[in-house]
């Protein structure tokens, strides 16, 4: 009797540990007004460092609702969903929408990696933004932008996320297009901003189809009734996807990501590597029972889209020379990975890569960063080589990141893009899930091989630079020195300041062991998967190979990892300072996928749009306009009885009064 | 001669009729107000009448009514004739018709 009551106590005490939930996003939202008043009087650096203060405020209370949440039971019992109702936000007569947040193993995890790693990449934003004089306006914005991700990841309800969603983007856009007198930035801004609308419009469709469906667009309330039928289903998975590929970068709408690398490097790694990108691989986890009840092709046609998107972008990172291209196309191929898992329902697994990935690619676009400033700020890879003695923290932490994403083990990367693997050769209600899984397979293979690449043209062979003080490219006793130094660039490469590098060597270290997130050895190891149970409402394939095929598909990866390191060691590792062979100049080029948009767009597709925009402003302005025009001619002719003449007024009221005496005595009569 | 009620309501007909012809003709605001006054009256007369016929109390406390909203009326009517007067000597109803849509 005693032990329950002290369990029910303890209990309680959780429970309101983790109701301090709102406390996450009031952090950062804090951060964001503070810095609007009065962030350009504060100036650099104070201003960083209260952003970079709201930002690890937030993450400590992640980890306390973190621990509130382990306290509670697990499993099925439901504990461990517990929502907090903050205020009504919309109550329109069956329509209820509420400002509420919801704690649950999903969402938790989510804060959990959302503002370590912003904290994390604002510490490094102090050191990166130096001098800029717009320092305090850069706080303004990612603190705002880590209140919107947070409130996208906590909304207990569509509507709320997809306020979250909104916020995301247009911090996405002011960030891309942070040093905005520059043209080309400004107009990456707007292409993203742009296409990204296309997602959004499915994601309202889906909103809007959910609340038809459900009668709510409550997560709870959404997954507890009774289900509805499949095409119905199928149809909001299929717009929720439309969303996910607008936010994920996924084929056909994956082309603003690779031009968002305009904006400051710690954008690209907070936003458009580690945690916008990752939105729509979140809401389709969160919608995990619409895409369990939507018909068989969904998910198939998902994966295939995810599995497409990470062999193309693979193939494009081959040939990019902008150390910042690479990353995002990788970072596009990555995302595939995390949709083909999601697709198979092995949502835990898109979770584990969403995790690690947040980890090793945040990791290595603040490596890049740290590159690109101490190289003059210039990102050509064929104009670095041999950093790895100058930068040797950021040489040595871009090392773990770059074995993490080719999926050596035990790097962190291995273990989730392993589960990936699994997951896709497993089910099969997949179509042609074998073939799937073959060309993911090639897709990891391309991975190593472009990271190794940009890893060797950056950190080794011979330098293709001179030093700025001897004007001689610098010596040492392995390397040869390089002939005709007159058309070397000038630079003097250096390594970086400690708020920059020391996010680099967390990050290294979380990139090293979070794949003891989820071991697949035994049971017990499964953390993540035991952790995520009660978010994924038994919609989890679980239907996994035996312990030794598993080993096989783990060796089967390793040896694909190790291929493709060896192969892009061979070609690209020069002594002399040769950059290696070109790629094929269609792949430099996308495909060409991107200048066919554009002269898409340009074109034909402009000109449908214009006649759209005219059949707008002449049918449908026109038809209301017209009403108006109407109802003006009309009233311009009563409004000459409205003369003024109190006497006119007198005679009518009597005319009137005549009138209804003569008609009642007609009626009566 | 007995005088029955038709004869109270003939004369209300005519002093309404007579207010009203009044408002109608007259341009002087204070005449016209005089006319309303003359319609109210009539009007109260009927009631009187009637509550007498009918021997209910109702028509003679109708009465009340409006005479208390009739001096309320001439309270603010007069108010506003007396400004107009101060501003503009010799304004007719005519002239003020500035509220015209």
């Amino acid at each position: 009797m005693v032990a329950t009551v002290h369990s029910s106590t303890q209990q309680l005490a959780n429970m309101q540990l983790v109701e301090l939930v709102w406390l996450v996003p009031l952090l950062p939202l804090l951060g964001f007004i503070t810095l609007m008043f009065f962030g350009r009087r504060l100036g650099e650096p104070v201003a960083g460092w209260i952003a970079t203060g709201a930002m690890g405020g937030s993450f400590l209370a992640s980890l306390v609702v973190f621990a509130g949440m382990l306290g509670l039971e697990g499993g099925e019992s439901g504990e461990r969903i517990v929502q907090v109702k903050l205020f009504d936000w919309v109550v329109a007569g069956d329509f209820n929408v509420d400002i509420g947040l919801l704690a649950d193993p999903l969402s938790v995890t989510m804060i959990l990696f959302i503002t370590g790693v912003a904290t994390l990449i604002h510490l490094y934003s102090i050191g990166y933004m130096h001098g800029d004089p717009n320092f305090s306006k850069f706080f303004v914005y990612l603190n705002l932008f880590a209140f919107s991700m947070l409130m996208l990841v906590l909304g207990d309800n569509l509507l709320l996320t997809f306020l979250g969603w909104e916020g995301v983007g247009a911090c996405s856009y002011f960030l891309i297009s942070f040093w905005f007198t520059d043209e080309a930035n400004a107009s990456a801004g707007k292409k993203a901003f742009v296409t990204n609308r296309v997602g959004d419009f499915g994601f309202m469709l889906a909103t809007f189809l959910a609340f038809f469906a459900y009668g709510s667009i409550e997560y709870g309330e959404m997954f507890s009734g009774t289900p509805i039928a499949a095409s119905t289903a199928t149809a909001i998975a299929l717009l929720v996807f439309v969303g996910a590929a607008g936010k994920s970068a996924q084929f056909p709408l994956y082309i603003w990501l690779p031009d968002a690398m305009a904006g400051p490097t710690p954008v690209s790694a907070l936003i458009h590597a580690a945690t916008m990108v990752t939105s729509g691989v979140y809401l389709l986890v969160r919608i995990n029972p619409i895409l369990a009840q939507a018909h068989d092709w969904a998910p198939s046609l998902i994966a295939w889209v995810g599995l497409f998107t990470a062999l193309f972008a693979a193939s494009i990172a081959v040939a990019q020379d902008d150390i910042k291209k690479v990353l995002a196309y990788s970072t596009v191929s990555q995302l595939g990975f995390m949709i083909v898992a999601v697709g198979t329902g092995v949502y835990v697994a898109a979770l584990f890569h969403m995790i690690t990935h947040a980890f090793f690619k945040a990791l290595m676009f603040l490596g890049s960063g740290s590159v690109i400033h101490g190289m003059n700020d210039d990102q050509d890879m064929k104009r670095y080589g041999g950093l790895a003695k100058l930068m040797p923290i950021t040489a040595g932490t871009f090392l773990v990141g770059w074995l993490a994403i080719a999926g050596i083990p035990p790097f962190s990367g291995f273990w989730s893009k392993d589960e990936i693997l699994v997951g896709i050769y497993a089910n099969n209600d997949i179509f042609a899930n074998k073939i799937l899984f073959v060309l993911l397979l090639i897709a990891a293979l391309l991975t190593a091989f472009y990271m190794t690449r940009l890893v060797i043209l950056t950190f080794f062979g011979a330098p293709r630079w001179r030093d700025e003080a001897t004007g001689e490219a610098p010596i040492s006793n392995d390397e040869a020195p390089i002939s005709s130094d007159e058309e070397l660039p000038a630079r003097h490469p250096h390594e970086s300041p400690w708020t920059m590098t020391l996010p680099l060597v967390a990050l290294a270290g979380a990139a090293l062991v979070a794949g003891g997130l989820n071991l697949p050895f035994t049971k017990d190891l499964h953390f993540l998967e035991h952790w995520l149970e009660p978010s994924l409402l038994g919609n989890e394939f679980h239907d996994l190979p035996p312990g030794s095929t598993k080993l096989m598909l783990a060796v089967i990866a390793t040896l694909c990892a190790i291929g493709g390191i060896v192969a892009a060691w061979k070609l690209y590792f020069d002594k002399s300072g040769g950059t290696g062979p070109d790629a094929p100049a269609i792949l430099a080029q996308g495909w060409g996928y991107d200048d066919a948009v554009s002269n898409f767009m340009g074109g034909p597709g402009s000109k449908g749009f214009d006649a759209l925009a005219d059949f707008d402003g002449k049918v449908v302005d026109g038809a209301v306009n017209s009403v108006g025009k109407l109802i003006q001619l009309d009233g311009s002719f009563l409004r000459k009885i409205q003369n003024g003449l109190v006497r006119s007024y007198a005679a009518l009221v009597a005319v009137g009064a005549i009138g209804l005496m003569i008609y009642f005595l007609v009626v009566s009569a | 001669m007995e005088l029955t009620s038709t004869w109270y309501l003939v004369l209300a007909a005519i002093l309404f009729a007579l207010g009203a012809t009044g408002l109608l003709v007259r341009r002087n605001p204070l005449i016209m107000f005089m006319c309303v006054e003359l319609m109210l009256n009539a009007v109260n007369l009927t009631f009187v009448t009637f509550g007498n016929d009918l021997n209910d109390l109702g028509g003679e406390i109708s009465v009340f009514f409006v005479l208390v909203v009739a001096a309320a009326e001439v309270v603010v009517g007069l108010a506003i004739i007396v400004a107009i007067m101060r501003r503009r000597n010799e304004a007719t109803a005519d002239d003020l018709s500035v509220l015209r849509g």
